[in-house]
């Protein structure tokens, strides 16, 4: 009986190996593959959505105007029109990261964002263009984000240390939520699916509801992440244009 | 018991963390639902916000994971 190894799935696998500048290694890996297939899936489903660009929408063109509209409107909710001019990065986040997650969960494909190394490359860049637009935005003055209005005097100093942590882990959080929860639900449907080869031909039909109720359910966790994803650097982002 | 049994006890028992994560989460999407019962004309308002209480809570959860990928891997 052969070993259930729910991790293997995230192995990396140099495709092209490479070597830069003496020694670094950027070798073309499974993961960029199935990061390259997901932005030119993103691409394809907006583009070819708006191909026609009829004045009354067609199915494809009315998914594409869809989550054009879904991202438009959370900015607007979230942040008010001062985020107006961020909207094209935000979008791309959103249908990067959905086409990530959406990729992964294609049988035999890699789940790009269940590395925490790449969520925290997004979410460090976001932390720090994020911070800088807070202080383009407001000068020294952005240092009052750690001190919230209406503080009593005696605590001011528990409370500075306090937000300051909060503030930094910012980038921590949103990053380990998304890598974890990918990995969490890629690695469970694996552990179900051994359970089908261990249980062999008299029960092994046992697991398959729950397999097909599980995925379903990471369809659910692979859009909702994406969408908690892009909604908190909205907060983020209201937070360095309005302050608190 | 050598070591590396405790290893995996203590692997398995960080899996209590999800209890407060579940806790929170349920308590999370209960008050959307009460007050969307109440006033349903809030109702898109309150989703985005519930989400992102959601999201809080459940980090507290998936930190407990953290925790027994280090005790596991590292």
């Amino acid at each position: 009986m052969s070993e259930i190894k729910p991790l293997e799935q995230f192995e990396l696998k140099r495709l092209v190996e490479y070597e830069a500048f003496g020694g670094v290694d950027i070798s073309f890996t499974n993961s960029s593959l199935f990061m390259v297939i997901s932005v030119l899936a993103a691409a394809v489903f907006l583009l070819g959505g708006m191909r026609k660009n009829a004045l009354v929408p067609g199915r494809w063109q009315s998914m594409a105007e869809l989550s054009y509209e879904f991202i438009a409107s959370m900015l607007k909710d979230t942040v008010g029109s001062g985020g107006r001019q961020y909207f094209p990065f935000i979008f791309t986040t959103f249908m990067y990261i959905l086409m990530c997650n959406m990729t992964g969960m294609l049988p035999y494909s890699f789940t790009v964002t269940s590395h925490i190394m790449v969520t925290f490359g997004i979410a460090i860049f976001i932390f720090v263009a994020i911070t800088i637009i807070g202080f383009a935005k407001h000068g020294l003055g952005y240092f009052g984000m750690f001190l919230p209005s209406g503080t009593p005097w005696f605590m001011i100093p528990l409370l500075i240390p306090i937000e300051v942590v909060s503030y930094l882990s910012r980038p921590i959080s949103l990053s380990i939520r998304l890598a974890a929860n990918m990995m969490a639900g890629h690695a469970i449907l694996k552990v179900l699916g051994g359970f089908v080869v261990m249980m062999g031909a008299a029960t092994g039909w046992l697991p398959i509801p729950f397999i097909v109720l599980l995925t379903g359910f990471e369809f659910l966790v692979a859009f909702l992440q994406a969408y908690i994803f892009t909604i908190l650097v909205c907060v983020y982002l209201n937070d360095a244009i309005h302050m608190h | 018991m050598d070591a590396e049994t405790f290893k995996y006890i203590g692997a398995g028992l960080t899996t209590l963390g999800m209890l407060g994560a579940g806790i929170g989460v349920g308590i999370v999407f209960a008050a959307m639902l009460n007050g969307i019962a109440r006033n349903p004309s809030a109702e898109s308002k309150m989703k985005g916000y519930a989400f992102i209480g959601a999201a809080f809570a459940e980090f507290m959860g998936l930190l407990a994971f953290v925790v027994t990928a280090l005790i596991l891997f590292a």
